[in-house]
């Protein structure tokens, strides 16, 4: 049980990742592969300051969306010099510099050796310290970050995203200063980021750089590809099946000499099978 | 009196002069035929007057003080024109409606946060898209339309602008009978409510038909302009069309 609960809440985590992306990538047409450094930005924020400043974890959250808020907006900035591939490109490098600071600034971070000891989330005395109440916090934020995507999407805000992503040049003849719309969604994308980041640290209760490799930012576009871009439905079931699948190999009897590497290799097939025979997702709306 | 003048406009593209020093003005209340033959410049023209295309030299005069030695796309809603294009650029995996609504609605980062649309929009959408015979398809992809329907829908989003100025590049191109009738009574009404309408057209019995003065360019300069039938018998003109 313990286990499924510890799967369930990382599915919360990843959902609210992949919500985050698809607000950018699938609503919004850019290609960024940045997110993984706005979860450890949301991430390290928490961790420090609960570690070093004894601040409350949510209080942390907060200031963790507001550091990533900043620093996306500097990236998202200099990012909407770039187009398309080159969008993707840039985006990519500034992954790898957060990631470097991560690794580098070590009287901040304390590098590779990362940041132990992070204490659960607390609230009015009382303390997430069992996995079942931490499961029910994840996933409620998790549906706040879903309905937060629900109605951005569902505003006249996220219509003018949309149509960016189809002809930006075409949308802009008719009144819109495309460059705010992209710049808020991908702050707004990476403050959402951030959240998860946050959960992570307190669930873990230790984080180093490597979580927040661009490995993990490919795995969440994974998630939105397969679930459905611009569907947070998708987005949410996406993130369900990728981190629930091999798991459910686990259960397949493989011999077990080979097991792990039949799971690896039977996961990746079920992924290229089903980008085969749909290319849009589990219920996407919008093929890339 | 002239809505909209441009002054020495011109576009190079490397080696091709596409806009050559072209001085014009078009007139509210009329529909001015602007033609040429393939290649002559007139999507460049449009192209530069909307903001699509930044122009290299010269100046656009709107009404009578404002002057503009540069024209940013996302400007020319504020200054009432609107335009279609040669090539239909929908937004392709949007419904048609939303295709009409995102014109409508507030261009505003923040106060278009926290609108879905106002019934003022909506009823403005169906009647554009009511108009052009569209209301049924609403819901549908605009990837999904036919041809014709594409073309329509693109006028329709331009109408919904309300603007002052049209641009319409080629908009009977490819349309069945039905629908070039639809398309013509648009734009005569644009013209009758005191519209700047400019419509590219290569068919010449459309051009007599609705255009009220008649501007033609040759290798991306003006070769004549004039009322129609005038400028259409001139010897120039039928040379440069023959020639091509
Ligand atoms: N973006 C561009 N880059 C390079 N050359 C261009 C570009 N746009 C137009 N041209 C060139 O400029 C010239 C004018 O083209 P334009 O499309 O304006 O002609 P047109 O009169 O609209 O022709 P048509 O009747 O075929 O639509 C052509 O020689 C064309 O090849
Ligand atoms: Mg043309």
């Amino acid at each position: 049980m313990e286990y499924f609960i510890h799967l369930g809440i990382l599915v919360a985590i990843y959902a609210i990742l992949a919500l985050s992306l698809n607000l950018v990538i699938g609503y919004t047409g850019l290609l960024s592969v940045t997110q993984a450094a706005f979860y450890g930005i949301g991430a390290y924020a928490t961790a420090i300051l609960i570690t070093s400043y004894d601040v409350n974890f949510f209080l942390s959250i907060l200031i963790g969306m507001a550091a990533t808020g900043l620093a996306a907006f500097i990236i998202g900035y200099v990012l909407s010099r770039f187009d398309g591939d080159y969008f993707a490109l840039g985006s990519f490098g500034f992954n790898i510099i957060i990631f470097s600071i991560f690794m580098n600034w070590q009287e901040l971070t304390r590098g590779p050796l990362g940041i132990p000891g992070i204490d659960r989330p607390s609230l009015f005395g009382f303390v997430f310290s069992d996995n079942t109440p931490f499961l029910v916090l994840a996933a409620l934020l998790a549906v706040l970050a879903y309905f937060l995507c629900q109605f951005i999407v569902h505003s006249s805000f996220g219509r003018v995203l949309k149509a960016i992503r189809e002809d930006e040049k075409a949308i802009q003849i008719f009144g819109y200063k495309t460059g705010y719309y992209k710049l808020v969604v991908f702050i707004v994308g990476a403050m959402v980021a951030s959240v998860g980041g946050s959960l992570f640290a307190s669930y873990i209760t230790f984080i180093d750089p490597s979580s927040f490799h661009l490995n993990e930012s490919i795995f969440v576009l994974a998630i939105i590809i397969l679930g459905g871009l611009a569907n947070n439905k998708g987005a949410v079931w996406g993130a369900a099946f990728l981190i629930l699948l091999p798991e459910a190999l686990r259960f397949v009897g493989f011999p077990t000499d080979i097991a792990a590497q039949m799971r690896q290799v039977v996961y990746g097939l079920i992924l290229v099978l089903l980008m085969l025979y749909r290319p849009q997702g589990l219920m996407g709306e919008y093929k890339l | 009196m002239p809505t909209l003048e441009t002054k020495s406009i011109s576009k190079r593209f490397d080696s091709i002069k596409a806009v050559d020093n072209v001085s014009l003005s078009f007139e509210a209340g009329k529909i001015t035929g602007l033609i040429g033959p393939n290649g002559s410049g007139k999507s460049t023209l449009i192209n530069l007057l909307t903001g699509f295309v930044p122009y290299d030299a010269g100046m656009l005069v709107l009404g009578e003080t404002t002057r503009l030695s540069r024209v940013r796309p996302y400007d020319i809603a504020t200054y009432d024109i609107t335009r279609t294009f040669q090539d239909v650029r929908l937004f392709e995996q949007m419904s048609v409606l939303d295709n009409v609504l995102v014109v409508l609605t507030e261009r505003n980062v923040w106060s278009a946060l926290f609108e879905k649309h106002k019934t003022y929009h909506l009823e403005k959408a169906k009647e554009v898209l009511e108009r052009v015979g569209l209301w049924e398809k609403r819901n549908q992809l605009a990837v999904n339309l036919s041809y014709g329907q594409r073309k329509l829908l693109e006028i329709a989003r331009a109408v919904a602008m309300d603007a002052n100025i049209y641009f319409f590049d080629e908009p009977f191109a490819g349309l069945f009978p039905e629908m070039r009738k639809v398309v013509t009574s648009v734009l005569k009404e644009l013209r009758n409510k005191g519209n700047t309408v400019i419509l590219v057209e290569h068919n010449m019995d459309i051009i007599r038909e609705l255009s009220d003065y008649c501007v033609v360019m040759d290798s991306g300069s003006l070769l004549a302009q004039g009322k129609p039938e005038v400028v259409l018998s001139r010897k120039d003109v039928i040379e440069a069309y023959l020639g091509e």
